[in-house]
């Protein structure tokens, strides 16, 4: 079993600490695990993306192949249909559905969600807002990681509630809760 | 349980496994992870190891140098570019050669997603002649670095470790092993005074040693031919090697090459059996013009000079699968509304209001130009500031603006970061103060080296007393804090320094702001816990 994830959004948008998470219980679970970011100048508010590549077979390539992605996960909705040459026929788009906007030609929201909806598949939520209802204005990104999680089928929920736990505990129970409390709010369930 | 590692973390936690005694270093993008994992590491602090950044790659490359002499392992780590400041060291280390073992660590990257070229340091290897390691996952390149010192304290020669940023910036989990204490030979009993007539012995040395370098590369474990049910034979170089099994699996026939010289015997064996070869290497056509060399023209050979590869740009899963035949079902095509968005200075910097301050006063003069450099700052060339007219190597701002000032052009501006400015451009301001140049140039100090992410910067409250020891007038030297509230103070100032004909010097200073906010979280968590 393998799954190809591109995770995207805008330098500071909380990214890597999803990949964080992933990789940490991929680890635990055994599985084979390979993570390219790009670090430097496209941290400061440019686009950002990450390869997350899990599989339960040995993985060669640290990028992934245009045509293969199994997810795009990304914080918002423009970055998302950046790397649609990535995306399998039945891959799935899990994005946040607020645009960041700190571009004068960002496009009108109505052609974006028009793009997203020739897609088969996109689970689009105000991950923004949802945070903020948790308690956790700046969970927005656990909250995507939680509406991802109900995709997954190589990772349980469980496993990664585990992994927000190991990564987040050098910072304490309040962050731990409050981020768990963000991931369950995006799962749809604390189960 | 494997440790999850980025290519740099694996090549840092080897390096101290390995027994190190002190990494040397410049920050640089790809290849920053490598000593700030050393700074952190438990076991390398608890044996002291030598890990504080350098002023720049040459300083680094010499103190290695002075480390192996010493009889202790030494590691060297820049990215490609530094390779030409490190160059004059480190080509002359080969003539010496070493006594503790020295690694060079090379991050070379292939479509420049942060650099101004693509250069590949496999040339450079080559050029001085020392043996070249390049790993093609995390996990040997942890495994290398105990090989690359041990081959390096043999050989005594230099080794130099190549990597990509894919491999530099991609975690995979990696197998540990125990660690080895740190290595002592004691001091060099030899004289390294490479005079002519010594180095010419030298160099007759390490032409002599290239037999074994050879001998190495056909031997080693990180070279090898894997045979599969495909008709067509590879050469693939470091990741070049995972693309090329991704896209055929068991089917591929490939000779894996991880370390040079390129081993002939494996080459030519390869030739005996495939009608053709394709190359995938990473970076420049290094490999490939080898193997021309070695196969003679007539032999039918593919790769980036043939097209079958991009001339240009990284390897990537996409390009190999095609030069190798494979076709991928590509369903979906990018999107057209997408727009670019390129990385801009973060709001609130103080460089925001450097360059605010700059194109205001500059403005007022029919026609002006400001040199640029690298770091942060650099990105003031794109909207909404459109400040630069270049931006060429570490410390070009000072002496290029210099340049245009002895061909009479005014107003010549500089600007350059603190770090940037300790790095190469003090001599350069130098040479401005006895040609008396009429420039003004701007070190916008942020106490950092922002761009790869806040290192200690190598002059951090000694501006000032540089600028005034290299000659500059100290009435010339002016301080201002890039702050909104503050503009008038400094355009009337800048206006000032461009007007006095001769150097001045304007250092806006005021922390970045990344760097103070994470000072801020630090501080907090540290009360918190007390």
């Amino acid at each position: 079993m393998k799954k190809d994830i591109i995770l995207c959004g805008v330098g500071g948008q909380g990214i890597l600490s999803i990949a964080t998470i992933i990789g940490e219980a991929a680890t635990k679970a055994g599985l084979n695990l390979k993570q390219a970011e790009v670090h430097g100048m496209s941290q400061r508010g440019g686009d950002v993306q990450s390869h997350l590549r899990l599989s339960s077979t040995p993985i060669y390539s640290d990028l992934i192949a245009q045509g293969s992605a199994d997810m795009i996960i990304s914080m918002e909705p423009m970055e998302s249909l950046r790397y649609l040459p990535y995306l399998s026929t039945n891959g799935k788009i899990v994005t946040g559905s607020k645009a960041f906007v700190n571009i004068p030609n960002y496009p009108e929201m109505p052609y974006v969600q028009a793009e997203l909806d020739k897609l088969p598949s996109v689970d689009m939520l105000d991950i923004d807002a949802v945070a903020k209802d948790a308690g956790n204005p700046r969970g927005a990104n656990m909250v995507l990681l939680g509406m991802a999680a109900r995709h997954f089928e190589i990772l349980s929920a469980q496993q990664l509630r585990d992994a927000i736990r190991t990564v987040f505990a050098r910072k304490g129970d309040t962050v731990v809760e409050a981020n768990l409390k963000s991931f369950n709010a995006g799962f749809g369930s604390t189960d | 349980m494997k440790r999850l590692l980025l290519g740099d973390e694996a090549i840092a936690l080897g390096a101290i496994h390995a027994g190190l005694s002190g990494v040397y270093a410049y920050p640089g993008t790809p290849s920053t992870e490598i000593t700030e994992f050393i700074q952190s590491d438990p076991l390398a602090r608890e044996r002291g190891l030598h890990s504080r950044w350098c002023t720049n790659e040459k300083t680094a490359m010499e103190a290695a140098l002075g480390m192996s002499y010493a009889g202790k392992r030494a590691l060297v780590c820049m990215k490609h570019v530094g390779m030409n400041v490190a160059a004059d060291a480190f080509v002359n280390s080969a003539i010496t050669g070493v006594h503790g073992g020295l690694v060079v660590v090379v991050a070379d990257d292939p479509s420049m997603h942060s650099s101004q070229n693509e250069q590949d340091s496999r040339f450079y290897g080559a050029f001085a002649m020392v043996p070249i390691m390049e790993p093609s996952n995390q996990q040997e390149a942890y495994d290398m670095m105990y090989s690359a010192f041990e081959l390096s304290e043999q050989l005594c020669e230099p080794v130099v470790l190549r990597i990509v940023t894919r491999l530099a910036h991609s975690r995979a989990g990696v197998e540990v092993r125990q660690p080895m204490d740190m290595h002592n030979k004691g001091i060099c009993q030899d004289r390294w005074v490479l005079l002519p007539g010594i180095a010419r012995t030298r160099y007759a040395a390490l032409i002599e040693k290239q037999a074994d370098m050879l001998q190495a590369s056909e031997s080693s474990i990180y070279n090898k031919i894997e045979k599969g049910s495909g008709r067509l034979g590879i050469i693939a170089c470091g990741i070049g090697y995972n693309y090329v099994k991704e896209a055929l699996g068991d089917e591929a026939n490939v000779l894996k090459v991880s370390q040079y010289p390129l081993p002939e015997n494996a080459v030519r064996q390869m030739a005996l059996e495939y009608s053709s070869l394709l190359v995938v290497e990473d970076g420049q056509p290094v490999v490939e013009q080898q193997v021309k060399s070695l196969l003679g023209t007539e032999f039918e050979l593919k790769g980036r000079l043939t097209g079958d590869l991009p001339r240009t740009g990284e390897l990537t899963p996409d390009n190999v699968a095609k030069a190798l035949g494979v076709e991928r079902k590509i369903t979906y095509t990018a999107s057209d509304v997408v727009a670019p968005r390129p990385p801009q200075l973060c709001q609130g910097c103080g460089h925001r209001d450097v360059y605010t301050a700059l194109n205001q006063v500059l403005a007022t003069y029919p026609d002006y130009r400001v040199f640029g450099d690298i770091g942060c700052y650099t990105l003031g060339a794109l909207p909404p500031f459109k400040a630069l007219a270049s931006c060429v190597d570490m410390g070009a701002s000072i002496t290029m603006a210099k340049g245009a000032a002895d061909a009479g052009f005014f107003p010549s501006v500089a600007i350059i970061g603190d770090s940037t400015f300790t790095h190469s451009g003090m001599t350069g301001l130098l040479d401005a103060v006895n040609d008396k140049s009429n420039i003004t140039v701007v070190i916008s100090d942020n106490l950092t080296s922002g761009m790869t992410g806040g290192q200690d910067s190598a002059g951090t409250s000694k501006y000032e007393a540089i600028c005034v020891a290299l000659g500059v007038e100290p009435e010339h030297v002016r301080v201002v804090v890039p702050l909104p509230k503050n503009m008038e103070e400094i355009t009337r100032i800048m206006k000032e320094e461009i007007d006095y004909p001769g150097v001045s010097v304007i250092i806006p200073r005021r922390e970045c702001i990344q760097t103070a906010a994470r000072k801020a979280r630090e501080a907090r968590k540290a009360k918190e816990n007390s």
